[in-house]
């Protein structure tokens, strides 16, 4: 099948006007008649589902956790992107486009994200009008903040809980839509298959996660919303449950799976301190508004701080190197996520790391105690402030913007950052590979869509930060409530549709083996033990930096542990009951597919960009050696897999980009 | 260190439960409590016994899905934490640590140490929103300016988790601070006055339905909220309620 990227024709300014302009339109009685399913209630399902059920269609929304206000969105921290040029700092929705684009290392489509800017500031609008406390300054007015890899102060946040906030904003719209009978919530049920009915989704196969029962669902169409699939590194920020099942099963079923490669490694993570690690924990990119990060300067300090014998505040400020600020002078600390990530491992690689496992660098508060603590001195009044007062008001400042992150970190590392800097290192965060998705939000299954972090479409090779929320709610609230519309006028006569054909028997079937395989298997070793072996493969060869050798290797490693997992599983318990370990073993089942098809991909991109670093592809002389190289000649497109059976005998299908609007440049943040 | 943990064990909501004592060894006191808790449950599926179900998922504080009752306290001993956020460095080695779920008659045990919280769910239902389309065609964002102060107020009100440590701490099982915590949150704000009435009565019959108890002011709520909730927007959604009920009827 040729991919058809279906992005209307016209200036990019004008594509989304016109588009609405002349789509069809189901009248609001037809409506009833049809129903929804949105798998997902982050901050993409979440907004869909309120949005579509408020438009009047019968939505059924599904969710793993025991409520749709727990999805992952809820653990986003610093904000969210809008071109409102509050600060009229020169923003716009050109520029929005456009930082996102090159953000994204020109790996992204034009259209989608000239779209997302355009909707961007009603996001904002919609939030406030339900209720989402934004921070504002005195004035009463929206604050905002920067983010890396951008010039201007376009990212509007809540405390450190942005993600929070939006997502109660979403929780609301949708109970209020659940109070009206207009949604119908399962919460606690698992989405383990899509029925397809004359190549149309028409329907979704979901095991209640209390009672074990597997249910048939049917409706007009289906909207996938699950999230991101970080989880294949085993450790990441994501959630434990978060997961690739609904996106992988709908791939199985013809949906083409997109840029698998292209992950985001934050670098503002709290580094690993043990084998029994379960997840990492994000410290927000806004701390690098304020924060600068350091290793010593001298081999020597490093190891006698590795070692516990110099504590970060002995080392001299001459014995330091901010290495961002050395390497990058014109975005310094706050450049792109992919480059941070980089300079760190380049620096903890050559041994300057700064805890025992030499996996750390220091993130460090102590400048912007005294820049904030002599500002609040003068607007007090406060003269000849001695220098612990300043530290003692500046540190005011930071907790009141950054306090819950702060007591984040102390809870885990047991070290109180407003003494000593924090210590952190990249984690894997954020995927922006997923399924492909046309302008429509539809995937490569007629019926099917795709919203949120689950899909390709907006980030390219690497998102910014702030984005992804921006995203999700675009997706949900603005853009699909009007291409699902266009696609469901086809179905005011169809219907409902019935559960008691042979396409739902089918899947059910499929399902209940499978379940009942892993039961009756009794192998020797847990799904844990499998979820910890391939998160390795990921992160030692397929991570921060890649080669060819490795990828190759990782293929066959991934290949023969997941041989090994069928062979030797143990799930212990029943079917029909609430089953932990059984859910772990579907999730960590489809993993270990889509790791080799990840690695498949990385391969087969012999160019650096965003987050995928060659080793075989970088600058070799001139200001930028070293640095990542793009190659545009050969791979200015998007992978989009088809599923052929085995990960490896996926084929490919190349969406050509074209930027008309856009030069395509060299990344410099030098 | 090595620990003796004695936990509840159920097997359905229709199951009786009981305390099980299990072993676990060689724990770091850098691990959180539910790494712990990881670590015995490979230990018991490495011996093919099923694992103690629990509810988590973010493990950062902030989805309110952990929930446990560790030595007679949610959210264990710690202070402004969850339970995945509690550290095994506030234990010592030779600990014996009990833990159940969380109990109160609305919120049923599911399986083990998990229980069903709907009864949240459906209170939210019953006005926790503020009904405005989500229609894209609102009036700009700063055309409505709001203090800083009262913004800042609204932000602390809404950090709640919905995580149930009020009531399951509650000697009355009260669902108070949960839902003074929304109904602030609105009150707070200009966008929530139109409806204020309206919801803050929906919302508390809702809660009484749900069959939470009275709240006779005992502070424990307060003390184990991982949020820093504070008592305050419980004497303010009883202001509320007043003021609806010399409007309203
Ligand atoms: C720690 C952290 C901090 C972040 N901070 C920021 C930030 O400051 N700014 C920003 O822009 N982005 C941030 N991001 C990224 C952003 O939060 C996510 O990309 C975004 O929230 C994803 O939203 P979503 O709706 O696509 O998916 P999610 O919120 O992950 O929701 C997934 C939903 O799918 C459901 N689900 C999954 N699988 C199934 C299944 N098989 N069956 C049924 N239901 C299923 C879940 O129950 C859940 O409801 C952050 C991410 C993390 C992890
Ligand atoms: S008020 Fe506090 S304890 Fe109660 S549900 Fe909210 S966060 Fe949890
Ligand atoms: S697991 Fe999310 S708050 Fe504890």
């Amino acid at each position: 099948m040729a991919l058809d990227s279906k992005v209307p024709e016209g200036p990019i300014k004008d594509k989304w006007t016109e588009y609405k302009n002349h789509i069809n339109l189901v009248n609001p009685a037809n409506k009833r008649n049809i129903d929804i399913i949105v798998v997902g209630t982050g901050l993409a399902g979440g907004s869909a589902a309120a949005t579509l059920a408020e438009l009047g269609y019968n939505v059924k929304a599904f969710a793993y956790q025991d409520s749709p206000r727990r999805a992952h969105s809820i653990a986003a921290q610093g904000g969210i992107n809008a071109a409102k040029n509050y600060m009229g700092d020169g923003d716009s929705n050109y520029r929005l486009f456009y930082d996102t684009v090159k953000g994204g290392d020109y790996r992204s489509r034009e259209a989608n994200v000239h779209r997302l800017a355009e909707v961007s500031g009603n996001i904002i609008d919609q939030c406030v009008a339900q209720g989402v406390p934004f921070a504002r300054d005195y004035g009463g007015l929206l604050d905002n903040r920067s983010f890396g890899g951008v010039l201007v102060s376009r990212t509007f946040y809540a405390k450190g809980q942005t993600g929070q906030q939006l997502l109660l904003g979403c929780y609301s719209a949708m109970n209020r839509q659940i109070a009206r009978g207009k949604i119908e919530m399962f919460n606690r049920h698992e989405m383990l298959d899509v029925v397809k009915v004359n190549g149309k989704a028409r329907g979704i196969i979901a095991r209640n996660l209390i009672t074990g029962e597997i249910e048939r669902h049917s409706a007009h169409a289906v909207v996938i919303a699950t999230g991101g699939y970080g989880n294949v590194y085993f450790l990441s920020t994501n959630a434990m449950g978060s997961n690739a099942t609904a996106a992988w099963k709908i791939h199985k079923k013809g949906a083409y799976f997109a840029n698998p490669c292209f992950t985001q490694i934050h670098p503002t993570c709290i580094p690993r301190s043990g084998d029994y690690q379960s997840k990492l924990t994000l410290m927000s990119e806004s701390l690098r508004n304020d924060g600068r990060i350091w290793v010593p300067a001298k081999l020597e300090d490093a190891k006698a701080i590795q070692q516990g014998k110099l504590k970060p505040t002995d080392i001299a400020e001459a014995d330091r190197d901010y290495y961002l600020e050395r390497r990058y002078p014109a975005f310094g600390n706050l450049v792109p996520r992919d480059v941070a990530s980089r300079a760190a491992k380049e620096r903890c690689d050559a041994g300057y790391g700064v805890n025992a496992t030499g996996e750390a660098v220091y993130l460090d508060f102590a400048s912007a105690f005294v820049r904030y603590g002599t500002e609040q001195a003068k607007i007090h009044g406060i003269k000849n402030p001695s220098d612990a007062e300043i530290k003692k008001l500046g540190q005011g400042i930071i907790e009141s913007k950054y306090g819950n992150l702060f007591q984040m970190y102390e809870k885990i590392i047991a070290e109180n950052p407003y003494e000593t800097p924090m210590m952190i290192y990249p984690a894997t965060h954020y995927t922006m590979g997923g399924i492909w998705v046309d302008y429509n939000l539809m995937t490569t299954v007629e019926g099917l869509y795709c919203i949120g972090e689950a899909n390709f479409s907006d980030h390219g090779a690497n998102r910014l930060g702030a984005s992804a929320l921006m995203q999700g709610l675009a997706d949900g609230y603005f853009v699909l409530p009007y291409t699902i519309g266009d696609y469901l006028s086809d179905d005011i006569r169809t219907g409902k549709i019935p559960t008691d054909t042979p396409e739902f028997e089918e899947a059910e079937k499929e399902v209940k083996d499978k379940i009942d395989f892993f039961i009756n298997n009794k192998g020797t070793k847990t799904v844990d033990h499998f979820h910890k072996r391939l998160g390795k493969v990921m992160w030692d060869k397929v991570g921060m930096s890649r080669n060819e050798k490795d990828l190759t290797a990782a293929m066959a490693e991934i290949k023969e542990i997941r041989e090994e997992f069928w062979k030797d599983v143990m799930v212990p318990g029943s079917a029909n009951e609430m089953n932990v370990e059984l859910e772990k073993a579907g999730r960590v089942a489809d993993f270990l597919e889509l790791g080799e098809l990840f690695a498949k991909d990385a391969l087969v991109r012999r160019e650096s960009c965003g987050g995928h670093f060659r080793e075989e592809s970088v600058e070799l002389d001139g200001e930028q050696k070293g640095e990542a190289k793009r190659d545009d000649v050969n791979f200015a497109f998007v992978s989009a897999w088809e599923y052929k059976g085995e990960p490896a005998d996926a084929v490919l299908h190349k969406e050509e980009l074209e930027f008309k609007d856009i030069e395509l440049k060299q990344r410099s943040y030098k | 260190m090595n620990l003796t943990l004695k936990i509840w064990r159920q097997k359905d909501s229709n199951a009786k439960g009981q305390m099980v004592d299990y072993k676990v060894n060689d724990i770091s006191e850098h691990m959180s409590f539910l790494e712990m808790m990881d670590v015995l449950n490979e230990q018991l599926v490495n011996s093919g016994e099923e694992p103690v179900a629990f509810d988590h998922d973010c493990r950062e504080g902030i989805c309110g899905m952990c929930s446990l009752y560790i030595n007679g306290e949610a959210h264990g001993p710690d202070r402004g934490i969850t339970t995945c956020q509690l550290h095994m460095r506030m234990f010592k080695d030779g600990d014996t640590i009990t833990i159940e779920p969380w109990r109160a008659a609305a919120f049923p045990v599911i399986k083990d140490l998990i229980v069903d919280r709907m009864a949240f769910e459906r209170i939210q239902q019953a006005g926790g929103y503020i009904s405005v389309n989500t229609s894209g065609n609102t009036q700009d964002a700063n055309s409505l300016p709001i203090s800083k102060h009262a913004a800042d107020e609204a932000m602390d009100a809404a950090a709640c988790i919905g995580c149930g440590a009020c009531v399951a701490s509650c000697k009355n099982s009260s669902a108070m601070l949960f839902v003074g915590a929304k109904v602030s949150q609105y009150a707070l704000l200009p966008q929530g006055q139109v409806e204020a009435a309206d919801r803050v009565m929906n919302m508390v019959a809702q809660m009484d339905l749900e069959g939470f108890g009275n709240c006779t002011n005992t502070g424990a709520c307060e003390v184990e909220c991982p949020k820093g909730i504070t008592l305050e927007n419980i004497a303010r959604m009883n202001r509320e309620f007043v003021k609806a009920n010399v409007k309203g009827n």
